[in-house]
């Protein structure tokens, strides 16, 4: 079911990242039921967890969102008003410019309600990155009328898109993310399919997001690809390049679900038991930095959202030093293995 | 002791089995993991028939396994019932196909 408002507009307990991060050290993992994810990955030899290469940089430009989505780990919506400025815009601007990452990636909330986003986009396309990524929710390019020529935005400024749509069918993706999502984001597509969006000789790129809609984990992404795109096609007439099978972890929203459907600790031996080692070693923060909507930094988006800053001299864009973060600790928790159950999951899918 | 016979929490500790008698609970569970791979049969196929069969062995065990394995797979409700009904057919039809044993009977012992 889609929500009203957000943890934090209903101030729920859960809104806090210390209580969640409280939550997950203590039942099932304080009783010794199930290993601490730090005691897990000691005994390969991955404690502690530290950064490769960089390659990503990750900027949550904030937490407004459109929709309110039941799983939401942002616990984003229209209530939430943390909104990157523009002077750190040309902080991050800066950043751009010099860093060793090959892809950018602009998330939120819903990134394009950011009133400075296109000239954010203008501007850090001129960079030179190689692979620019804005992470769009379908519904906002037809929200409203100021959003109807994002497509043709992003097809100038040769954005790769990659969007969420948990389900190729109507009732799963409406009950995770709201009443007629599923028809606006099928409409979406095919606007950006129109503009040239996955067509052959375009080089426009746009991938897909899948999700589970429920406590249970994604099966093997290249088969679920292969459903969506015989299911899009024949259905919609819809093209997309690839997609990605991303796990829910449990924290924010879908802690929240977790719990009050008592699915917890189900749900936290799943994970465990899927735990794969060799995922462990491509986890996303071994090659990303996650910048948040005020220009701290993090070991990824999730760690943001518990508000685990970087364990560096470094914290901030505006001390930004890559050498120095590279050479940092990972903070870790039980959420962690979210990252690790299966093929293991990062903003760009399976990494194992 | 738990009170009911059965407890979901049981299921986490089905590979416990091999604690008493390892050769045969390792034999078992390979053989198992066996059958479900992709093969003639597609791992989906596979995991339908494991649900419409759980529900005609009534192990509540492997209906909450296969109801999230069919949820894992992108399997849609409609396909889950039907594979249920499957299993209902069969398991009604082979009692009332008895019915044919009994009527033979009866013949038979009448005058
Ligand atoms: S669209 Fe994305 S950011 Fe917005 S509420 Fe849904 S999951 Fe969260
Ligand atoms: S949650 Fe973040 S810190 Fe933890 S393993 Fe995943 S990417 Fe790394």
């Amino acid at each position: 079911m889609a929500l009203l408002k957000s943890l934090a507009a209903r101030k729920d307990d859960l809104s806090s990242p210390a209580n969640q991060l409280e939550f997950l050290s203590n039942g099932v993992f304080k009783k010794g039921k199930l290993p601490l994810f730090k005691d897990k990955i000691a005994q390969t030899n991955h404690f502690p967890l530290k950064p490769k290469k960089l390659e990503i940089l990750q900027l949550n430009l904030g937490y407004m969102c459109n929709q309110v989505c039941s799983h939401c780990h942002v616990d984003a919506g229209p209530d939430r008003k943390e909104i990157m400025t523009k002077e750190t815009m040309l902080q991050c601007l800066e950043v751009i410019r010099t860093t060793g990452a090959h892809t950018l990636d602009l998330t939120g909330g819903a990134p394009e309600m950011n009133p400075n986003f296109r000239w954010f986009v203008e501007e850090a396309s001129k960079a030179g990155i190689k692979d620019f990524i804005v992470r769009s929710n379908l519904t906002i390019i037809l929200a409203n009328k100021k959003y109807h020529d994002l497509p043709e935005f992003f097809k100038k400024h040769k954005v790769h898109v990659v969007s969420s749509l948990p389900f190729y069918k109507r009732d799963k993706t409406d009950k995770q993310r709201g009443d007629g999502v599923f028809d606006k984001s099928i409409k979406a597509l095919q606007m950006l399919n129109a503009v040239g969006y996955s067509q052959e000789g375009t080089g426009l790129k746009l991938d897909l997001v899948y999700n589970p809609s429920g406590a249970f984990l994604p099966t093997d992404q290249n088969l679920l690809e292969n459903d969506f795109k015989v299911a899009l096609k024949e259905d919609f007439n819809i093209d997309f390049n690839n997609l990605f099978a991303i796990t829910n972890l449990p924290i924010s929203r879908f802690l929240e679900y977790l719990i009050a459907s008592e699915n917890y600790e189900d749900y936290m031996y799943a994970l465990v038991d899927a735990y794969n080692p060799t995922a462990v070693e491509n986890v996303m923060c071994t090659n990303t930095i996650s910048i948040s909507w005020d220009g701290w930094l993090y070991d990824c988006d999730f760690n943001q959202m518990l508000e685990l800053k970087v364990a560096s001299k470094v914290k901030h864009i505006s001390q930004y030093n890559e050498d120095l973060l590279n050479d940092r600790d990972i903070i870790i928790s039980q959420h962690c293995y979210g990252c690790t159950a299966g093929a293991g999951s990062s903003c760009q899918g399976s990494v194992a | 002791m738990s009170k009911t016979y059965y407890d979901p929490a049981d299921l986490r500790k089905f590979g416990n089995i091999s604690e008493w008698n390892e050769e045969l609970g390792a034999k078992f569970f390979d053989y198992y993991g066996k059958v479900f791979e992709e093969g003639a049969l597609s791992a989906r196929e596979k995991s339908l028939i494991a649900l419409a069969v759980s529900h005609v062995v009534q192990c509540p065990y492997c209906i909450d396994a296969y109801t999230k394995d069919g949820l894992q797979r992108g399997i849609e409700k409609e396909e889950m019932m039907e594979a249920v009904h499957v299993g209902a057919a069969i398991k009604s039809g082979a009692t009332l196909v008895h019915g044919v044993q009994m009527m033979n009977k009866y013949e038979k012992l009448s005058m």
